[in-house]
């Protein structure tokens, strides 16, 4: 909400440099976005009277004034506005002036005739973008006067940003209540007379929906004069609150808004059929054309103003355009009513509109205004376009309106919330000076009943929290809460710890967003639905990410595309699968391409391959310590090369996650052309660590024999050592593959693996015979089940 | 005996001469080894009348020991020399860098959520967590935020069905915690939070940490005095703190709580707005309603909130200019934290 400065001083008698002010309004719960001057810098500029106008000789766009500025003889200016005409009184940059733009006045000749000066328009003062011709000023400021005196300029507009719990403060009104509370100044008095009625026209009212509007102020003015102006200070209030001119009834509906916080809207009282007018929910199939043209299709949640044939507007939130005033209108009926919040919240939104109006009904507007803005509402338009008043009539259902609550404070309460004891009387100044009104008092507690304008105040806290306001928030006590510390098992898998792991590892870790373009969730699951977003940012962050992976790939093409060629990144976080209800499961995911190791003198420059990656996820799984409780066999994923992929697996054969080579053509689709290997784990899958049970050491030597054998290439290493371990009995404490050949020497279709064999007793030391005897099982059951010789044999 | 003398001469000649220890060997064993000159002329003591013996034996046994002290002064000196030249021949480079010492990092929004979930796990507060896809009553109902309310509109919300958002920020964590566990609750709730918005200073995804604290005699002194202690901690320094009256829904009383600007120490500049102040974030009392609506007696139980965003902490502590970088994952940005 923008605002005056001068306006709102005009209601609060106090004396107060705009920072004070801001600081004021901001530490009261009032944030204050901004300060503007009301108009830019300019000087030199005065009212002028154009006292005598002939055409330019050689120019049909231009005029020859003379113009009356205070001085001893009229000086002579030459003008192009359109409206440029005898008598009329605009603003006057003498000579030397200074405007806006940095634009200096002298004198000049336009089309050989000499000028003194310009006439301006709003825009070329920088009050406005209207350049349509100069400024009309009142005829009754006195020419020569200062521009800026004259039109209050030297003052500031301050916009605040409310909270949607202060409704009330959407008016000049409404903070200068508040600025009287929190600033300790008084209210000035602001009376508003009954307007009179002198003719007897007026248009019935029915509630139709007391519930949603349980009162409806309104009346009829007729005969104003189509020809009227808004005044140029209620434009310039009009603008300083950010609202623009549009006709004299529009402003004057505007203005009280402005200032009282009544949202009012005035209709062309010719334009309405029948004898009266009715607020109902719509019927279903009833349409409204709205002001700016826009035709809604109502249904029956809606709440609207009508006559006897049709839907006039969309109650609280905008007029009907075939009801509205415009520059024909001559008899006039002005609403001012109370709609419920719930009546108006959310149906603005449900057709795409927020209007001023409706941003104040949502919020709750004082239910006891209506009549008070209506009578203030014909006072100023009777001012400006004249006109004949009939009687205000208000509708009303009292029942339907909501009786102010009656809140308790317990002094207890109170004193334990804030951890400050305070004086019955201070509690008491400070809740009336916000318009709350005590009906009860005892030593332990009060009852306070809230002003009809705070629909925030309800419930107890809502007014410690005014007390708490009103004292200042940095004024209250600041304490270290006693916090009795628990003992238990930590409920989360560490994830500092997994991270830890990768970093040493040189994965670099990226947070990438949750939503992913959809073409590529496809590519990475084969084409399976991800869960779309329904109002996304754009095309390419659409769907929710079924996995890790896309979000991955494209930090990776980020960073490829950056001339970086090695690169080892991981994240953490959800992916979504399923539907709403879905699965969403913490997800560790990685990938890695480029150089093994970084660029060095002494590095290795082989390139990464499924065994790196592998090595980095075996050395995760060591370091949680759950190496044994996970496996790993031959797997498939629509985005892994088929041959390169393992799935990882618990004992109970659930699948862990993927690790494997980009397949080839996901890579070309991103446009890759370097292998990149990626690895995912369902982190919530993971199993637990065990507990590690000790085994005593052996004091007996430890015997090695290593053997290398010709098997089938199918064969894989993990079966071979399935078979070793089960056939080589119980001394066997290790078998590690050392070598693994194929090529020259070696049949097409075979492969040489060779592994060395730890053995050792716990209770002796081995004999020959136990060794060659267990190395010689290992080898027939090597020999059985896989056709197994040894190399060279 | 000028014989001996002579030989001893010529042995230490052969000796100073001998420039490996393989030729200095050599030289031992010609005079000291099984047959050696020295050894011989030992072992011609026996022809010697038996008088002249001990003199002679005397004499040999002199030069003898002259002759081993000699070989062993030079082995001593070539094997000096031998490491000298090992020593030579090992020399390297020790500036070149060392092999593969790199490693990965974490990415700094990691780090500032672990920096501030830090100083509140030491203190007994419990890590909790929440879904992302939320559903309407835990992200806003429950939270005292009924649907068409006004304070809808702060929050622009991503919407996954008529029934589920993208959670728009990690308060819901609170009611599924509280709905499950009873006072005593401490929690902080740290993640990913979502917001319709995306422009120069919002990204449609940002993270959040939550805390809250529920228990008997809870009060609003004790809000201050945590967030006060936890800003003071974070930002390493003395610097002012205020709080400031704002709104909530969830709840009341509600505060907005600035920092001095870290930029200008409170004079005012563009990072501030010229203000002096720079906003970290929204706090407040429960409001009874939300602990009505897990079950928990407002009565006898009272308790605090606060939230902050993660990204507004980091950017303010390493000085990070553009919100959108964490996002990039490129890794010159990252490689700097």
């Amino acid at each position: 909400m923008k605002f005056s400065k001068a306006w709102l001083l005009q209601h609060v008698d106090i004396e107060i440099a705009t920072p004070d002010l801001v600081a004021g309004l901001t530490m009261a719960g009032l944030e204050v976005d901004g300060v503007e001057p009301a108009a830019p810098p300019f000087t030199n500029v005065v009212v002028g009277e154009i006292v005598a106008i002939e055409p330019h000789p050689d120019a049909d766009q231009l005029r020859v004034c003379r113009v009356g500025a205070g001085g001893d003889a009229p000086v002579q200016v030459v003008c192009g506005a359109p409206n440029a005409r005898l008598g009329l009184k605009a603003p006057f940059a003498q000579i030397g002036a200074c405007l806006p733009g940095e634009l200096t006045i002298k004198a000049a000749r336009l089309r050989g005739v000499e000028s003194q000066g310009m006439l301006c328009s709003a825009a070329e003062l920088g009050l406005s973008s209207d350049q349509a011709g100069l400024l009309e000023l009142p005829a009754d400021l006195r020419a020569g006067t200062d521009l800026r005196a004259a039109l209050a300029l030297d003052d500031e507009v301050i916009e605040v940003d409310l909270t949607p719990n202060r409704g009330d403060c959407l008016g000049v009104r409404g903070l200068a209540r508040e600025v009287a509370a929190v600033m300790g100044a008084p209210l000035q008095d602001f009376p508003v007379a009954p307007v009179p009625a002198t003719i007897a026209d007026a248009l019935p009212i029915r509630l139709n929906a007391a519930g949603a509007c349980p009162r409806y102020a309104g009346r009829i003015i007729r005969a104003i004069d189509p020809e009227a102006k808004t005044p140029v200070w209620m434009l310039e209030r009009l603008r300083r609150g950010g609202i623009r001119g549009i006709h004299p009834v529009v402003d004057v509906t505007n203005y009280v808004m402005l200032e009282l916080g009544q949202p009012m809207h005035g209709f062309d009282l010719g334009r309405l059929h029948g004898t009266g007018i009715e607020v109902r929910h719509a019927r279903s199939g009833e349409t409204l054309t709205l002001l700016d043209g826009n035709v809604l299709e109502l249904d029956a949640g809606c709440l609207v103003i009508a006559d006897a044939q049709r839907t006039l507007a969309l109650a609280g939130i905008m007029g009907g355009r075939d009801s509205g005033v415009d520059a024909q209108t001559r008899d006039v009926f002005l609403e001012s009513a109370h709609f419920q919040p719930l009546a108006v919240a959310g149906k603005a939104r449900q057709f795409g509109l927020h209007t001023d109006s409706s941003h104040r009904f949502e919020r709750g507007v004082d239910p006891e205004l209506p009549l008070r803005a209506l009578e203030r509402a014909t006072a100023l338009l009777l001012e400006i376009t004249g006109g004949k008043p009939g009687p205000a009539l208000v509708a009303e259902d009292t029942g339907a309106l909501a009786a102010p609550g009656v809140i308790q404070l317990r002094r207890k309460r109170l004193a334990q919330q804030l951890r400050l004891d305070f004086a019955p009387e201070r509690v008491k100044t400070m809740l009336a000076s916000l318009g709350l009104e005590l009906v009860e008092e005892t030593p332990d507690h009060w009852q306070f009943r809230a002003p009809s304008w705070r629909f925030d105040l309800g419930i107890e806290a809502d007014l410690i929290e005014e007390i708490a306001r009103i004292h200042g928030y940095n004024n209250l006590p600041s304490a270290t809460p006693v916090l009795a510390p628990e003992i238990g098992p930590s409920r989360q898998r560490d994830l500092a710890g997994i991270r830890a792991v990768l970093v040493q590892r040189g994965y670099r870790e990226v947070i990438c967003y949750s939503f992913v373009p959809p073409e590529i969730a496809g590519l990475v699951t084969g084409g399976a639905p991800a869960i779309p977003v329904i109002n996304p940012i754009s095309a390419a962050m659409s769907v929710m990410r079924p996995s890790l992976w896309p979000g991955l790939l494209l930090a990776l093409r980020h960073n490829l595309n950056r001339q970086q060629e090695r690169v080892r990144l991981f994240e953490t976080g959800l992916r979504f699968g399923g539907g709403p209800d879905g699965e969403q499961r913490m997800t560790l995911a990685g990938l890695i391409t480029g150089n093994r190791e970084p660029e060095g003198w002494a590095n290795a420059r082989d390139q990464v391959d499924f065994f790196a990656l592998k090595g980095d996820v075996e050395a995760l799984l060591a370091a949680l310590g759950i190496g044994a409780r996970v496996s790993g066999e031959r797997g498939t994923h629509p985005a892994l090369h088929p041959g390169q992929c393992l799935r990882l697996r618990d004992d109970g054969d659930a699948t862990l996650g993927h690790l494997g080579l980009l397949s080839p053509v996901v890579a070309r689709a991103l446009d890759f052309d370097q292998p990149v290997f990626l690895f995912e784990l369902a982190l919530d899958r993971l199993p637990g660590a065990a507990t590690a049970a000790f085994r005593s050491l052996s004091r007996f030597p430890a015997v090695r024999r290593d053997i290398a054998i010709v098997v089938p290439r199918e064969v894989t290493a993990a079966a071979v050592l399935g078979t070793v371990k089960r056939a080589s009995g119980e001394s066997l404490t290790e078998a590690r593959i050392f070598d693994v050949y194929h090529g020259e020497h070696i049949e097409n279709n075979k492969k040489s693996i060779a592994i060395g064999l730890t053995f050792q007793d716990s209770s002796r030391t081995l004999e020959d015979s136990d060794v060659q005897s267990a190395e010689a099982a290992v080898l027939e059951a090597l020999a059985a089940e896989f056709g197994a010789r040894l190399r060279g044999e | 005996m000028d014989n001996l003398d002579t030989v001893v001469a010529e042995a230490m000649t052969a000796v100073a001469d001998a420039d490996t220890l393989a030729a200095l060997e050599a030289v031992r064993v010609g005079y000291l080894g099984k047959k050696g000159v020295l050894t011989a002329l030992l072992q011609g003591l026996g022809t010697l009348a038996p008088e002249q013996r001990p003199a002679a034996g005397a004499s040999i046994n002199k030069a003898k020991v002259a002759v081993q002290e000699g070989i062993e002064a030079r082995r001593r000196s070539l094997a000096d020399a031998d490491i000298e030249r090992r020593l030579a021949a090992e020399t390297i480079d020790v500036t070149l860098p060392g092999r593969n010492a790199e490693v990965g990092g974490l990415h700094p929004i990691t780090q500032t959520l672990s920096r501030i979930q830090d100083f509140f796990v030491r203190v007994g507060y419990q890590v909790e967590e929440g879904p992302e896809i939320e559903d309407d009553y835990h992200n806003f109902e429950a939270l005292n935020i009924p649907a068409h309310h006004p304070a809808r509109a702060m929050h622009d919300t991503f919407y996954i069905d008529a029934t589920h958002v993208l959670r728009t920020h990690t308060s819901p964590v609170q009611i599924r915690t509280l709905e499950r566990q009873a006072p005593p609750v401490r929690i902080v709730c740290p993640g990913r939070v979502y917001r319709c918005d995306s422009d120069l200073t919002h990204t449609p995804m940002f993270h959040q940490v939550e805390g809250l604290v529920v228990d008997r005699d809870i009060s609003f002194a004790d809000l201050r005095g945590t967030v006060d202690q936890f800003l003071k901690a974070f930002f390493e320094t003395d610097l002012p703190v205020r709080f400031r009256p704002s709104y909530f829904p969830f709840t009341e009383p509600s505060a907005e709580v600035d920092i001095q600007c870290t930029q200008c120490r409170g004079a005012g500049c563009r990072v501030c707005k010229q203000s002096g102040w720079l906003e970290v974030m929204g706090c407040g009392m429960v409001h009874p309603n939300v602990l009505a609506n897990c079950g928990i007696d407002p009565e006898n139980f009272t308790g605090f909130a606060f939230g902050m965003g993660v990204e507004r902490l980091a950017m303010l502590r390493h000085g990070v200019g553009d919100l959108r970088l964490f996002f990039e994952n490129d890794l010159r940005f990252l490689q700097q934290f």
